[in-house]
């Protein structure tokens, strides 16, 4: 009996992505959220109308990674500099990659007025609770306890704060649209955050105001694990501080795929 | 306390009002009207085809976006009250990466918190116009006119090997000139432009006439760097970073370059009674209202005295005033400061004459008077 061998790529990269070598560590889940990012570009068909906004941290570099226009901020300011082409231009689609420093303490004011605003801009807000380009420093997101270059003891709250949980502070705002917290150790869990960044894409196109999706990522580097132990770390100490669920989902949003 | 949510139209709508439409906002033009200085630099602005404005209170330039808020949803424009001077910059720098005419307007704290941003436009090679309506400083300071902003405005003034195009009008009419001037200027240089007026100039009115012809925004040529949507075309980066030095050398190079064109193009000077000039005043903004009143009360005194008023603080006027310099015996130089515009004129000067201060501080307005009797004392000490 003859098999008929047609050969046929399962798997291919995103037209949204530029066919370059990433910067990033092994085993660091950027460069997954940064797939994801241009998958759901590719299905919704933005890369052509889309303005990224990079930030300062170590996804400083993304402007090199996506072929759609791209423009590199100041540190913690991408919500103003996507609010203002924005508004300059509503007819394009606006997004921000931020990680945790640069979003929950330098920008956090941006942060959450552009969500109080309810601007129809979508964030995609990576927290591995580590600064990572500069060294492994606390984040603010860093959890209790946790060893960081600038908490060589383990943050103490009593000296060094507490955590901020992001989802949970914007959620008590009327402006956002759509505000979740995903993650990326397992597949099952990375599909679940394509839908997550899927829906807050979403919720710019349908003009719905404020989107941010919050990807719990691994920092092995910086958080002096391998890659595998690095997952299985954030599943074991992130999650249960951060808790993994949509915090808010616009009725206009419900259903939508 | 203005509770009511119906219409309030403002003082200086009231005599036009009715009168809008789409290009043209409601003022008469081609004929003399009397308008604050803030309010005429807004309406330059979108006179000029800009049709976004970011901004934050802050006194004495708080009329600037009030007129935007009340006027650019009548010609389709933006104004955003952004939460902090830092957003507002920021939101400039969105905006005019995207390819759009853009301002923004503070005063001098404001324009401190204002600097990163401004770095970042400038090394990103983004067009855009930023006023500052000076008021004392240093700190909190006060909110009356000063030009302690100087080094701040045309050495740079945010990190980096930078400089912004600073334009300095002394008269409400200039104010509205030279607005619309700057979003020229900042879109020739892609670079920042500055206005710098100060809590007299925003504040007064004087009769000035609008022009009749404005710029219809969708006439602007697209900027083809502008990050709006990738269609046909490979992706355009705004960006301002550079990790190799060699690299960022190269672009600081050409920017640069816009520097010394701007040099051989765009230097402004005005002059008063300048042609049998023994003795010279020279000052920019306010402080040249007061020297050029002065110069005629020194006059009627006998001293043979003129006027050069920079306008165009950066790039700056040195080769005029070098040789202003050959031509009289001693400069006197007046600014609403302890002496910061003193050092570019004695840098152009080079020791050609002396050149001596007078310079007040905190808010303080110079009176004609002082400046007269400054000059005395330089006529007394130069023929000593």
């Amino acid at each position: 009996m003859a098999v008929q061998k047609q050969e046929s790529a399962l798997f291919h990269r995103p037209q949204a992505l530029e066919p370059v070598r990433m910067h990033y560590c092994p085993g660091c889940t950027h460069g997954i959220v940064h797939r994801l990012v241009a998958e759901v570009m590719d299905e919704l068909e933005l890369a052509e109308r889309a303005v990224g906004v990079a930030p300062v941290g170590c996804a400083v570099f993304a402007y090199n990674y996506f072929t759609c226009d791209m423009i590199e901020a100041a540190h913690g300011r991408a919500p103003a500099v996507a609010t203002g082409v924005k508004r300059v231009r509503p007819d394009l689609f606006t997004f921000t990659y931020q990680g945790d420093g640069d979003l929950a303490s330098i920008g956090i004011a941006e942060t959450i007025h552009a969500a109080a605003r309810a601007e129809n801009i979508s964030i995609v807000f990576i927290n591995n609770a580590v600064y990572g380009m500069t060294g492994g420093q606390m984040a603010p997101t860093t959890l209790p306890g946790m060893v960081t270059s600038t908490t060589p003891y383990g943050r103490e709250a009593k000296a060094a704060g507490n955590p901020i949980r992001v989802c949970e502070l914007l959620a008590a705002l009327d402006g956002p649209a759509y505000l979740a917290r995903v993650a990326v150790t397992d597949p099952r869990r990375v599909r679940e955050s394509k839908q997550g960044i899927r829906k807050a894409f979403q919720a710019q196109l349908k003009g719905l105001g404020f989107a941010l999706v919050e990807v719990l990522s691994t920092c092995p580097t910086r958080w002096g694990m391998r890659p595998q132990d690095a997952l299985d770390w954030l599943e074991e100490h992130m999650v249960p501080y951060y808790p993994l669920r949509e915090f808010v989902v616009s009725e206009d949003l419900r259903g939508s795929t | 306390m203005r509770p009511s949510t119906e219409t309030i139209s403002s003082s200086s709508e009231g005599a036009n009002a009715g009168a809008e439409s789409d290009t043209a906002v409601a003022v008469p033009r081609g004929t003399r009207i009397l308008m604050r200085g803030n309010e005429a630099l807004a309406q330059a602005a979108i006179d000029a085809g800009c049709r976004a404005f970011f901004g934050y209170p802050i006194t004495p330039q708080n009329q600037v976006p009030d007129y935007f808020a009340r006027h650019m949803p009548k010609v389709g424009g933006v104004f955003l009250q952004a939460e902090s001077e830092v957003a507002a910059i920021n939101m400039v720098y969105g905006a005019a990466a995207a390819g759009a005419r853009v301002m923004t307007a503070s005063s001098s704290p404001g324009i401190s918190l204002k600097q990163e941003g401004i770095s970042y436009l400038a090394q990103s090679e983004l067009p855009c116009v930023i006023v500052n309506i000076m008021r004392g400083g240093s700190g909190l300071g006060n909110i009356a006119p000063a030009q302690a902003d100087y080094f701040q405005s045309v050495k740079g003034g945010g990190h980096g090997d930078y400089r912004t195009l600073v334009l300095a009008p002394w008269s409400v009419q200039e104010l509205y000139g030279l607005t619309r001037e700057a979003f020229e200027m900042a879109d020739r240089y892609r670079n920042p432009v500055l206005v710098v007026g100060d809590a007299l100039l925003g504040q007064m009115m004087e009769p000035i006439v609008v022009p009749e012809e404005v710029v219809d925004p969708a006439s602007l040529p697209r900027k083809r760097w502008a990050t709006d949507g990738a269609k046909g075309r490979h992706r355009n980066i705004v960006n301002s970073l550079y990790i190799k030095a060699s690299d960022l050398e190269e672009v600081n190079l050409r920017i640069n370059a816009r520097y010394e064109e701007a040099a051989k193009r765009e230097v402004r000077v005005a002059e008063e009674r300048l042609e049998d000039a023994e003795f010279a005043l020279v000052a920019y903004g306010t402080a040249a209202r007061v020297a050029v009143t002065a110069t005629e009360e020194a006059r009627e005194e006998g001293l043979r005295v003129g006027l050069l008023r920079p306008i165009s603080l950066y790039p700056f006027p040195a080769g005029e005033i070098a040789s202003l310099a050959d031509r009289v015996k001693a400069i006197l130089v007046a600014e609403l400061s302890l002496g910061q515009f003193v050092e570019d004129v004695r840098l152009a000067v080079a020791g050609r004459c002396p050149v001596h201060l007078l310079g007040r501080s905190g808010g303080v307005v110079i009176t004609p008077r002082e400046v007269v009797e400054a000059l005395r004392r330089l006529v007394d000490e130069t023929r000593g």
